[in-house]
């Protein structure tokens, strides 16, 4: 395995309850004020009928370009803020090809590599 | 799975020490609660530099929140460094409503205090002066302590919640049901979580009554809910929206709102006639099941059904899955409260949980009760008060249940009439703390209004200026928030420690606050020197209530400082097998039955039904269907945003942008029909009162069921009357009712109103604060 391989988040979706949590850690990690944006940004849809009768209620944060994966607090061996306050502790942080094997083994996952 | 995750946690960064340095940081582990008020109290780690907060992180090697935190608690200090917040005491010096306010002394404030304190004792009573509080606020024993032990009044009252309709129904029922109170258990009381061999994981929940992910009610962290649906928990919910949680449950009710009660009934129903039920805890613990079998027929679930707006298949499948799952656990909310028969379907669900076994087992109702049996409740104080004066609690001649202190506050509606009529005698001084009635807990806001303004002499404590405040305050003390305070979390296990890092100006905490002012009104009953020694008073306050269990602890507050959570080892499942509950140290129940009471020996002493029954809210469409022709939605309120809590936090940037206004969701048929769109101001109007709110669009809704956001008020709007920060522009409460509740005096229809949408127009707009502030209430 590449020693400068890069990292990602995966995101188990299956268990985002759209708390927002990430969202604010990363804005004071980020320094982001009211107005300045998001370096991370829940998206919602539902709750949405389904064909079967059931309704369905999706969350999912996508990291902005602003997103440096914090860059330094994993240097001094922390997680980014937002896998760390997750309030579902549905985000991981890991190198790519270890994520990318946890997303093949459970569905309703999504794979980010922001930077 | 949580207890793994606290071994993955990187010890390099992660100490277990209470304090450390981490670079320019001196770093605190410690807990956080109040302000800004929330019910949990997670684990955090403080950084600060330079005597001022500057980071917070969740404590990921606490058992509780495992570094979890809410978007509350990660921008504390967006909120602690506001430069809205109030900093130093302040005395009016124009006219109520006016917001002229000028800086004084806390040496002048509490002189001030201790002068009208005096005075209306010696005149007119101690009776006379009522103090109160909100709720979520780290204030819950102190407040009363004060109350009873220095104002030496019974009269300490939850701001004015029509019918108590916050938790006291349930923990009312639940005493006179089996002599405590029920918890979903997630394995919150065992230090190793998930990996206890002793705990099981619920095989279902019943969530009734709240959407704990958002609410977080009671002490509990609602996202250990979907710790235990990683691992196979399954739900059933009753809730009349389609909630993240409720879309996950193999069983959603969508409930009428304020018909739960003829749910549960009905699922009673099932359970007995269908033999579900656990016949071994029913024959040696449960006393009236003859009686409740029989309640129960007057429930079929066709009938319960209609009343409800759902199938009666729903009912049958959600009874079976319940009765069969072993185990089962019930998380119960606020909403459970906010009926006019609040009482009867908590008796329900304590019913529920008793015939089917899950009571006290591991994944279960768990009862509870604090760490170390410490004094945190309401009653902290009241044996500082004398017989005679307990009599004068406002609410006791109409209610024997208020009597008999179960859950000692004098009763809401009852205080608001005296002040109104003078009966039985005057309200001559408010004492405020952190509570803001008129933006958030009071139904019928505008009445509340005109009653707080007639009190001669009110005291404000809180964080931010707020409505009350500006409308009926004449001194105001500016209380710390949670880093700035020395103080604890118990509610209910483990216990907690909350340590001071910084000071903001002249705040003083809500416990420095108490003693100082003791101190000069009764200095004997305030001993202690400072809010250190207070504090390990209260650790060690244990079994005043209770005998044996749990054991009391003569830790101080420097030591459990430096544990930051404590886990007493006397935490046990199935205690009423081992003689833990009684008085008498003999197994069972503390009840007179020693058994739980599906039929309430106390209540048929009192002359109340002793069986759990349903009564439809009174004004619905079944109740007033002529009034329903005019008002023809069904209005819910009080739905949790992520970003508030309750009334607070509308000045902090960072959480208004998510949330930037008022939010009514109407079902799209509904909004169509009123030609309404997303984003559109409506009002939403009843017999009592308007406000407006934004529409969202729910398609999860029933049509003609409307669900209305509360606490709303716009720090950025003018302060000084008429505007009044535009307390009643939206709110809410402008459609609630005072003064109608059970017959117990407890539980209130907050949840269940009727109502109409239309759209605001250039023509019908106007401010109803201005409307209301110049009239002069409604």
């Amino acid at each position: 395995m590449a020693a400068d391989e890069k990292y990602g988040i995966l995101i188990d979706y299956e268990w985002c309850t759209g708390c927002h949590s990430c969202e604010m850690a990363c804005k004071v990690e980020l320094g982001l004020k009211e107005g300045e944006g998001y370096g991370i940004k829940l998206h919602e849809d539902g709750p949405t009928l389904m064909p079967n009768g059931k309704y369905e209620y999706l969350y999912l944060p996508i990291p902005t370009s602003l997103c440096d994966l914090c860059a330094a607090r994993t240097e001094m061996g922390k997680l980014p803020t937002c896998v760390h306050h997750c309030q579902a502790a549905c985000m991981t942080y890991g190198k790519v090809s270890e994520l990318a094997e946890k997303a093949a083994a459970k569905p309703k996952q999504c794979l980010f590599v922001p930077c | 799975m949580i207890g793994n995750e606290l071994e993955g946690v990187n010890k390099e960064v992660y100490k277990t020490d209470w304090q450390w340095q981490e670079g320019e940081y001196t770093v605190t582990r410690t807990n956080m609660w109040t302000a800004p008020g929330c019910h949990n109290g997670c684990s955090v780690l403080y950084y600060t530099k330079d005597g001022k907060v500057e980071k917070i992180e969740g404590d990921p090697l606490s058992p509780y929140n495992q570094g979890r935190l809410c978007m509350r608690c990660l921008d504390y200090c967006e909120t602690a460094n506001h430069p809205d917040r109030l900093k130093y005491p302040l005395k009016r010096v124009g006219e109520r409503g006016e917001n002229k306010w000028e800086r004084i002394s806390w040496d002048e404030a509490y002189d001030t205090i201790v002068e009208h304190v005096r005075d209306i004792q010696e005149n007119f009573g101690p009776e006379c002066i009522v103090s109160m509080q909100g709720t979520g606020r780290n204030i819950c024993w102190q407040t009363p302590y004060l109350s009873y032990s220095a104002f030496n009044s019974p009269n300490f009252v939850l701001g004015f919640l029509s019918g108590d309709a916050c938790y006291l129904p349930r923990t009312t029922i639940g005493h006179c049901f089996m002599g405590d109170f029920m918890v979903a258990d997630i394995s919150q009381h065992l230090e190793r979580r998930f990996n206890d061999p002793e705990y099981k994981l619920p095989e279902y929940i019943l969530i009734v009554g709240n959407n704990p992910l958002v609410s977080n009610g009671d002490g509990f962290f609602g996202h250990w809910i979907v710790d235990a649906m990683k691992e196979g928990t399954k739900l059933i919910v009753l809730d009349p929206s389609a909630t993240w949680l409720a879309t996950k449950a193999e069983h959603w009710l969508r409930v009428r709102p304020g018909t739960d009660a003829a749910v549960i009934l009905a699922m009673l129903n099932v359970i007995i006639n269908e033999d579900l039920y656990d016949h071994d805890f029913v024959e040696n613990w449960c006393y009236g099941f003859e009686e409740l079998t029989e309640r129960v027929q007057e429930y079929p679930p066709e009938k319960a059904a209609k009343i409800a707006w759902i199938e009666p298949e729903q009912i049958v499948e959600a009874a079976r899955a319940f009765a069969k799952a072993d185990p089962a656990a019930i998380q119960w909310g606020l909403k459970v409260d906010q009926t006019v028969c609040g009482i009867p379907l908590a008796h329900g669900l304590l019913s529920m949980a008793a015939i089917c076994g899950d009571i006290d087992v591991p994944g279960g109702c768990m009862i509870p009760r604090c760490a170390y049996d410490i004094s945190d409740s309401y009653g902290c104080g009241l044996w500082n008060v004398s017989d005679e004066m307990m009599q004068k609690m406002l609410g006791v001649e109409t209610s024997p249940l208020h009597a008999l202190g179960f859950d000692p506050t004098a009763n809401g509606d009852t205080v608001l009439q005296a002040i109104e009529t003078d009966e039985p005698y005057p309200i001559k001084m408010l004492f405020i703390q952190s509570t803001n009635p008129i933006a958030n807990m009071a139904a019928d806001a505008p009445r509340v209004y005109n009653a707080m303004r007639k009190v001669p002499f009110n005291v404000v404590v809180d964080v931010f200026m707020t409505p009350t405040a500006v409308a009926c305050a004449d001194i105001i003390l500016p209380c710390g928030m949670s880093s700035e305070r020395n103080s604890g979390r118990v509610w209910w296990w483990p216990l907690r420690s909350i340590v001071k890092v910084n000071e903001y100006y002249e705040c003083k905490s809500d416990e420095q606050i108490i003693l100082e002012l003791g101190k000069r009104l009764e200095p004997e009953l305030f001993p202690w020197e400072d809010d250190v020694e207070l504090m390990s008073w209260w650790i060690q306050s244990g079994n005043r209530f209770h005998a044996g269990w749990p054991a009391k602890t003569d830790e101080t507050f420097d030591e459990l400082k430096e544990k930051v959570i404590d886990w007493p080892n006397d935490w046990a499942y199935k205690k009423y097998e081992k003689g833990m509950l009684r008085d008498d140290g003999e197994p069972g129940f503390n009840t007179n039955s020693g058994k739980c009471e599906l039929y309430l020996t106390l209540f048929e002493a009192w002359g109340f039904d002793p069986l759990p029954y349903y009564e439809e809210p009174p004004e619905s469409p079944i109740s007033t269907p002529e009034l329903f022709e005019e008002y023809p939605l069904v209005l819910t309120t009080g739905a949790r945003t992520w970003e508030y809590f309750h009334s607070e936090e509308r000045q902090v940037p960072r959480l208004r942008e998510s949330h930037p206004d008022p939010l009514t969701d109407l079902h799209p048929d509904l909004a169509a029909e009123l030609g309404v769109v997303a984003g559109d101001w409506v009002w939403v109007e009843n017999m009592r009162g308007k406000c407006k709110q934004r529409v969202r669009i729910n398609a999860s809704l029933h049509p003609k069921v409307v669900r209305s956001e509360h606490g709303w008020w716009f720090p950025e709007r003018e302060a000084a009357e008429p505007t009044l920060f535009g307390v009643f522009d939206s709110n809410i409460n402008n459609l609630t009712v005072q003064g109608v509740t059970g017959p117990t005096l407890y539980g209130a229809p907050y949840a269940n109103q009727i109502c109409k949408v239309y759209p605001v127009t250039a023509e019908n707009d106007a401010s109803m604060s201005e409307v209301i502030t110049t009239k002069g209430g409604n």
